[in-house]
C-alpha cells in the first residue's frame, strides 16, 4: 500500500511538471504573437517590441522557463501582464469561490447518481426508463443554458433564489449556501446524468456475478446483499467515473461562473484569455492540474483501500 | 472477400425504431446545414438597428437578435459550422486514437504503458481551459481550437480502442492466427479492426455530441471566432438580453438539444443491436401465477413435473425428482439437460428471464417454488434448511469481503450469534472443512487462497447452519483431479456426519459412482432414466445412458489397442 | 531411428514478474521432450504444471530463457515458416474461432497468408471440410451456428490447411461433452493414421490422454516426473504423482471406484507421512 501511494504520488508530481512545462513552452514557442494579442491589432511593432522587452520577453527561452519553475515551485506564479497583480494572490482569492462550486456538485452528483443508479439496477422497471431519459436529457443540454433556464425561471420569474453573486462562506453561510444552489444545480445535472447510468451499468455488472447468487443461496435478505456486497463492489468503478467527472466539473466551472458572475478562477480564465493575459492563464492552469493530481490521489487511495488486491501489496 | 463483420446489422437498426428516428433527425439537421441558403432569404449576417428583438412571427419566424439579426437565418446557418467542428473534432481523435489504441492494446508492455500515461495525462487536464490557454496565444480561430479538442478527445478513444483490442488480444483466434503465420499487421487488420469497430461508432455518436456542446460553450464564451452565425453566440446574445427578450434563448438551446440528443440514440440505438446478439433471452415469458399447491408431497425435496421457460423457450419438460433424507441423488448430464435449472428453480436461484411454467417443488412437505411463486415461499429455508455448494469456487466468493465476513454473515442472520460466538464457529467450520490453518483462512481475502481452499470455504458457508438438504452444482468440475478427489471425500465425510440428504448434479459418471445413492439421468429438459447408481450402470435401460456408459474412457482401449485392432 | 521431429531440450521458461522490478517467476525447470515424426505424445499434468506454456513455446506465442526447441534437427524456424509445419488446435472451440468471419473465411486465412492462389485455397478447404466430416455448406455459414465439437471439427480442418507436420493440441476436448469428447478424439486418430501428423497433446485428463498417446509424460510444477510408453505410464505407474492422479480419477461403476478410492486414500496418507 505504501510503495502503491508513493508511486502515485511521484506520477502525480511528475504530470504537474509535465503540464505545466508543456505549457509554457508552447505558449512560449508563439514569440511576440501573445503580445500583440495584449495591446490589439492597432499596434506598432515598436509598441510591440517594447512591451516584450519590459515583459521578459527578449530573454531566451530556456532562461525565462527555468525562473518561471523556480518562483512556481516557491508558490510564486508571476505577475499579470494586464494589472500587474501578483497571480498566485489572485488565485489564492479566486479558488475556494471554484472549488466550493465544484465540490459541491461533486458531492451532489456521488449522492444522486449512487442512489439513482443502484435503484435503477436493482429495481428495473419505470425507474430504469426514467434514468435512461435523465441520462439524454442531462448529456444533450449544454449546461449553460441549463443554467440560464433555471436563472429565468427561479430567480427571475419567481424571485426564490440569487440570480447573480457569490456570498463567503465566511461571511454569512446562509447565504453562501444558497447562492450556490442553481450553480451547482446546473453543473452537476450533466455530470448525474453521466455518472447514474455508469453506476447502474457497474450495478448491474456486479448482480450478474456468481456470487451474489451464492449469497441469494445462503438466506441473506437482498436488502443486505445490494446494501453491503453490491454496494461496496460497485464503489470502485463509481469513484472512477467520479474522479473523470471532477475535470469535467473543473472545466465546468469556466462556463458556469461566468453566468451566475461568481468571482471564481474560471470566470477569470475567461476574462484573461480574452484579454492575453499569458501568466494568469498559465498560472491558473498550472493550479487546476495540481487540484486534479490531488483529488485523483485521494481516488487512487480510496479504491486502492476499496480493493484488497491492492491493499494487500 | 468481402467483410460481413456484423451480418445484419444494417437491417436490424432499419427496424429499431429508436435509430430510425435519430437518423431520421440528423439527415434532416444535415439537410438543414446545406440547404440553409435555400430555406431562408434572410443574410444570417445582416444587421438592421431598426429590427432589434422583434418577437417571433411576421417577416422573422422566429424574431430577431440584438443586432437586428434574423433568428431562424441564423440558426440555419449555425448548423454548418456545428456539424463541421464535430466532424473535425471527432475525425482528429479517431485518427490519433484508433492506431494508437490498437498498438497499446495488441502488443502491450512498454509502449502500451507509455501511452495510456499520455492519454491518463490528457484525462486529467480540464478541456476548456487548456482550450482557453491557447486561445490566449493563438487567438479566437476556429479550427486550430477543433484540432486542440480533437487531441483531448482522444483518451477517451483510446481507452475503448484498447480495452477492445486487449479483450479480442485474449481470443485464442488471434494465437490460432498467428500460428498460422499471419503477421501482426495482418492480424490487426482483418481480426482486430473488426471487432474494434462496432464500439467505435458508438463512441463516434456519442464524442460528436459532446464534442458540438462544448464547441457551444466556447462560443457563448464568446471567445469563439466571431464572424460566423454560431449556436452559442446566439445562446449569449439571449442571455445578455434575458430580461427583455426571454424567449429568445429556447431555439439555439433547442438545436443543440435536438442534435445532441438524436446522436445519443442513435447511439443507444447501435449499442442496443450490438449487444442484442450475445443477450437476447432477456425477455420474460408471461405466466399466469397459480395458486399455492395444496397436495401433500413426502421426502425432503420432491420435484413433480416442473416446466421452466426463458421467454418462449422452454427448457425444462416436466421433471419429477426426489430426495429422502440421508439419500444422496445424482443428476447426471450433459451441458444443456436442464439439470442445474431443475434445482435453481426449486431453490428460487433461476436466472432473470428464467420462470417455472408449470410443476412444483416441496422441500419437508412444504411447497417452495410453482408458478409465480413469490420468493418468500423459499428465502426462509435457503440457508437454514438447504445449502448450496456452486461450481466455480473462485468466482462465488465476494472478492471485496474477507472469506471469514462471508462466513460470518449468514450465522448472524440466521442464528442470531453474536459477533464472536459467530467467529468461533466459523472457525470451527473451517476445521471441519480440513483447511489447515483456520485463523489465516478466516482473515484471507478470496484472492489470497486456492481454488481447492475456496470450494471448501464454500462448503463451510453451506453447512454453517446445519441444513438438511445439500445442493451441490458441478462441485469438483472447476478443480484439478487430486483436488477433485479430496472435496468429493470432504462431501461425503459430511454427508454421512451430518445424515444429510444430497443432491449432486455433474456430467461426470465418475463422480456419481463415487458418491452417489441413486441417480437421474437428464437429456434436452427430461429424466430419462432413474434408479440406483448400482443398476443404473449396470443395466442401463435407455439408449441416452447406454451411449453415455460407453463413451467413457476410463477404462476404455488405449491408444495401443487401438492400433493393434486397425492392424489387424 | 533418425532424429525426432520435435525435440526440447532443458527448457526454462519465466514468467515476466506483474510490475516493474518484481523478480521473475519461474514456470518451466528444465523440460525434456521430443515427439517423433507420426506420433502422439501425452503431456498431462494440472492447472499450473506449466503444460500449456510448452505448447506456447513450442508454437511461438511465449518467449522462452533458455534451452532448446528443435525441429526436424533445425532450430524452430520464425512465424512465417513455422506456420507450414507447426499447426495448433486450442481447449476453447468458441474462442478459437472468428465470431465475425465465415467458415469459408477462417479456413482460408492461413492459405492466403502462405499465398496459395484463391481457387486452390478453395480446393483445399473443400478437402479439408470432407475430411473432418462437415458438409460442404458449411463454408457459408459461422462459428456461431455450430456446436462445440462441430467448430472442434473446425479448428482441426483449419490445424490441417497446410499440410503441417506437428500438431499442438491444447485441451482439444475438456470443453466438450463426453460423447462429443470420443468422437473428436476418434477424428484426430484417423487423422494422423492418414496424413501422419505427429500430435503433442495436452491435457489435464489421464484418461484422455491414455487413449490417443503412444507416449506419456507427466508434468508436475514445472518438471517432467514421468516420462514412457502409454500403458506403462497410464496403467502401470511408477511415480507417486502420476499414481496419485490415477487413483484420484474416479470411475464409473461403483464397486471398482470404492477400490480405487482405498488406493487412493491410501497414497495420499502414505505420501502425507
Amino acid at each position: 500500500m505504501f510503495v502503491f501511494l508513493a508511486r502515485r504520488l511521484m506520477s502525480g508530481f511528475v504530470l504537474v511538471a509535465v503540464v505545466g512545462s508543456l505549457t509554457f513552452v508552447t505558449m512560449s514557442l508563439s514569440g511576440t504573437d501573445p503580445v500583440r494579442n495584449l495591446l490589439g491589432e492597432n499596434a506598432t511593432q515598436e509598441q510591440v517590441d517594447a512591451r516584450a522587452a519590459q515583459l521578459g520577453l527578449d530573454r531566451p527561452l530556456p532562461e525565462r522557463y527555468l525562473d518561471w519553475a523556480v518562483s512556481a515551485v516557491q508558490g510564486d506564479l508571476g505577475t499579470s501582464w494586464v494589472n500587474n497583480a501578483s497571480v498566485s494572490q489572485v488565485i489564492g482569492q479566486r479558488l475556494p469561490v471554484s472549488l466550493s462550486l465544484v465540490i459541491a456538485s461533486t458531492l451532489v452528483t456521488a449522492l444522486v447518481s449512487v442512489a439513482l443508479g443502484i435503484a435503477a439496477a436493482v429495481r428495473k422497471g419505470f425507474l430504469d426508463r426514467l434514468v435512461q431519459v435523465l441520462a439524454v436529457a442531462g448529456y444533450a443540454l449544454p449546461n449553460f443554458w441549463v443554467a440560464l433556464v433555471l436563472v429565468s425561471f427561479f430567480a427571475i420569474s419567481l424571485r426564490l433564489l440569487p440570480a447573480t453573486g457569490y456570498t463567503p462562506l465566511t461571511t454569512d453561510p446562509g447565504k453562501w449556501a444558497l447562492g450556490l444552489v442553481l450553480p451547482v444545480a446546473a453543473l452537476a445535472i450533466g455530470t448525474i446524468a453521466s455518472t447514474t447510468q455508469q453506476v447502474r451499468a457497474a450495478t448491474v455488472d456486479v448482480l450478474e456475478h456468481d456470487f451474489v447468487r451464492t449469497l441469494r443461496s445462503r438466506g441473506l435478505p437482498s436488502r443486505s446483499i445490494v446494501g453491503v456486497h453490491v454496494l461496496r463492489n460497485a464503489a470502485g468503478p463509481a469513484l472512477t467515473v467520479l474522479s473523470l467527472q471532477f475535470v469535467a466539473l473543473l472545466a465546468g466551472t469556466v462556463v458556469i461562473e461566468r453566468v451566475f458572475a461568481l468571482p471564481g478562477v474560471g470566470s477569470m480564465v475567461v476574462s484573461s484569455a480574452t484579454a492575453g493575459d499569458l501568466p494568469m492563464v498559465l498560472g491558473i492552469v498550472t493550479v487546476m492540474v495540481v487540484v486534479v493530481v490531488v483529488v485523483n490521489l485521494l481516488v487512487d487511495v480510496a479504491t486502492g483501500w476499496l480493493n484488497p488486491k491492492v491493499r494487500a501489496r | 472477400m468481402t467483410p460481413k463483420s456484423q451480418p445484419g446489422l444494417g437491417r436490424r437498426l432499419l427496424r429499431n425504431p429508436l435509430a430510425v428516428g435519430s437518423v431520421t433527425v440528423l439527415l434532416a439537421i444535415v439537410l438543414a446545414a446545406l440547404l440553409a441558403p435555400v430555406l431562408t432569404s434572410w443574410d444570417p449576417s445582416q444587421a438592421s438597428a431598426r429590427e432589434i428583438l422583434l418577437p417571433p412571427g411576421g417577416e422573422h419566424l422566429l424574431g430577431t437578435d440584438s443586432a437586428g439579426r434574423d433568428i431562424l437565418a441564423r440558426l440555419l446557418h449555425g448548423t454548418r459550422f456545428t456539424l463541421l467542428g464535430a466532424v473535425l473534432v471527432i475525425g482528429v481523435a479517431f485518427v490519433i486514437a484508433v492506431p494508437a489504441g490498437m498498438i497499446a492494446g495488441y502488443f502491450g508492455g512498454r509502449i502500451d504503458a507509455a501511452l495510456s500515461w499520455i492519454s491518463d495525462l490528457l484525462m486529467s487536464i480540464p478541456n476548456l481551459v487548456i482550450v482557453l490557454a491557447f486561445i490566449t496565444v493563438l487567438g479566437p480561430r476556429t479550427t486550430i481550437v477543433m484540432l486542440i479538442f480533437g487531441v483531448l478527445f482522444a483518451p477517451g478513444t483510446y481507452r475503448l480502442t484498447r480495452s477492445a483490442t486487449r479483450a479480442v488480444r485474449r481470443e485464442l483466434y488471434i494465437d490460432a492466427a498467428q500460428v498460422s503465420g499471419l503477421s501482426d499487421l495482418r492480424i490487426i487488420r482483418r481480426h482486430v479492426l473488426r471487432r474494434v469497430r462496432s464500439p467505435l461508432m458508438i463512441q463516434a455518436s456519442i464524442a460528436a455530441g459532446v464534442a458540438i456542446v462544448l464547441q457551444s460553450s466556447l462560443d457563448f464564451l464568446g471567445v469563439g471566432d466571431p464572424r460566423d452565425p454560431r449556436w452559442g453566440q446566439m445562446i449569449n446574445d439571449a442571455f445578455l438580453n434575458i430580461y427583455r427578450a426571454p424567449l429568445m434563448i429556447l431555439w439555439p438551446g433547442l438545436a443543440i438539444g435536438i442534435t445532441v440528443a438524436a446522436l445519443a440514440l442513435l447511439g443507444s440505438a447501435l449499442r442496443d443491436e450490438i449487444e442484442a446478439t450475445s443477450s437476447r433471452r432477456g425477455r420474460s415469458a408471461r405466466v399466469r401465477p397459480q395458486a399455492k399447491p395444496t397436495d401433500p408431497a413426502e421426502g425432503l425435496l420432491t420435484i413433480r413435473g416442473l416446466r421452466i421457460a426463458y421467454g418462449e423457450v422452454e427448457v425444462v419438460h416436466g421433471v419429477d425428482l426426489s430426495v429422502q433424507p440421508g439419500e444422496v441423488l445424482g443428476v447426471v448430464g450433459e451441458s444443456g439437460s436442464g439439470k442445474s435449472q431443475t434445482l435453481f428453480a426449486a431453490l428460487g436461484l433461476l436466472s432473470p428471464g428464467g420462470r417455472i411454467t408449470e410443476g412444483a417443488a416441496w422441500v419437508d412437505g412444504q411447497p417452495v417454488a410453482w408458478p409465480g411463486s413469490p420468493d418468500s415461499a423459499v428465502t426462509a429455508l435457503r440457508g437454514r434448511t438447504i445449502g448450496y455448494v456452486p461450481q466455480e469456487p473462485m468466482a462465488n466468493l465476494d472478492p471485496s469481503f474477507t472469506v471469514g465476513h462471508q462466513l460470518v454473515e449468514p450465522l448472524r442472520h440466521h442464528l442470531k450469534l453474536s459477533r464472536s460466538q459467530a467467529r468461533l464457529r466459523a472457525l470451527e467450520l473451517l476445521k471441519r472443512v480440513g483447511i489447515p490453518d483456520p485463523e489465516r483462512t478466516f482473515s484471507a481475502y478470496p484472492h489470497q487462497i486456492s481454488g481447492g481452499m475456496a470450494q471448501r470455504v464454500l462448503i463451510a458457508g453451506a453447512i454453517s447452519c446445519s441444513p438438511r438438504l445439500l445442493v451441490a452444482d458441478e462441485p469438483t468440475t472447476a478443480l484439478d483431479v487430486t483436488v477433485q478427489a479430496e472435496v468429493l471425500e470432504l462431501l461425503r465425510g459430511i454427508q454421512k456426519d451430518e445424515g444429510m440428504g444430497m443432491i449432486v448434479i455433474t456430467h461426470n459418471l465418475g463422480v456419481v459412482a463415487d458418491i452417489c445413492d441413486r441417480v437421474a439421468v437428464m437429456q434436452n429438459g427430461q429424466v430419462v432414466e432413474n434408479g440406483s447408481v448400482r443398476d443404473v450402470f449396470a443395466r442401463p435401460q435407455h439408449s441416452y445412458t447406454k451411449m453415455l456408459l460407453a463413451s467413457t474412457l476410463e477404462g476404455a482401449a488405449s491408444r495401443v489397442q487401438l492400433d493393434s485392432e486397425a492392424a489387424r | 531411428m533418425s532424429a525426432p521431429l520435435l525435440q526440447i531440450k532443458n527448457l526454462m521458461v519465466d514468467a515476466p514478474g506483474r510490475r516493474w522490478r518484481q523478480p521473475h517467476h519461474r514456470i518451466l525447470h528444465g523440460v525434456d521432450l521430443s515427439v517423433g515424426q507420426g506420433q502422439t505424445v501425452g503431456l498431462v499434468g494440472e492447472s499450473g504444471s506449466g503444460k500449456t506454456t510448452i505448447g506456447r513455446v513450442v508454437l511461438g506465442l511465449f518467449p522462452h530463457t533458455s534451452g532448446e526447441v528443435r525441429f526436424d534437427g533445425q532450430p524452430m524456424p520464425a512465424r512465417r515458416e513455422r506456420g507450414a509445419q507447426v499447426q495448433a488446435v486450442f481447449q476453447d472451440p468458441y474462442s478459437s474461432l472468428n465470431p465475425a468471419m465465415t467458415i469459408g473465411d477462417i479456413l482460408t486465412e492461413p492459405l492466403l497468408a502462405a499465398r496459395w492462389s484463391r481457387t486452390d485455397a478453395q480446393a483445399r478447404i473443400s478437402e479439408l471440410l470432407d475430411r473432418v466430416a462437415m458438409p460442404a455448406g458449411t463454408l457459408r455459414r459461422y462459428p456461431r451456428e455450430f456446436s462445440g465439437g462441430q467448430r472442434q471439427r473446425i479448428a482441426i480442418a483449419r490445424a490441417l490447411a497446410r499440410e503441417p507436420r506437428l500438431i499442438v493440441c491444447d485441451e482439444p476436448v475438456s470443453a466438450l461433452d463426453l460423447s462429443t469428447q470420443a468422437r473428436v478424439l476418434d477424428l484426430l486418430i484417423e487423422v494422423q493414421r492418414d496424413t501422419g501428423v505427429a500430435l503433442l497433446f495436452i491435457s489435464h485428463d489421464l484418461a484422455v490422454v491414455r487413449r490417443i498417446s503412444h507416449r506419456i509424460a507427466v508434468i508436475q510444477s514445472g518438471r517432467i516426473v514421468e516420462e514412457g510408453e502409454v500403458e506403462q505410464v497410464a496403467d502401470d505407474p511408477t511415480h507417486d504423482y502420476t499414481r496419485r492422479l490415477m487413483t484420484a480419477s474416479p470411475l464409473p461403476d461403483p464397486d471398482r471406484q470404492a477400490e480405487r478410492r482405498a488406493a487412493w486414500l491410501e497414497l495420499t496418507r502414505t505420501t502425507k507421512e
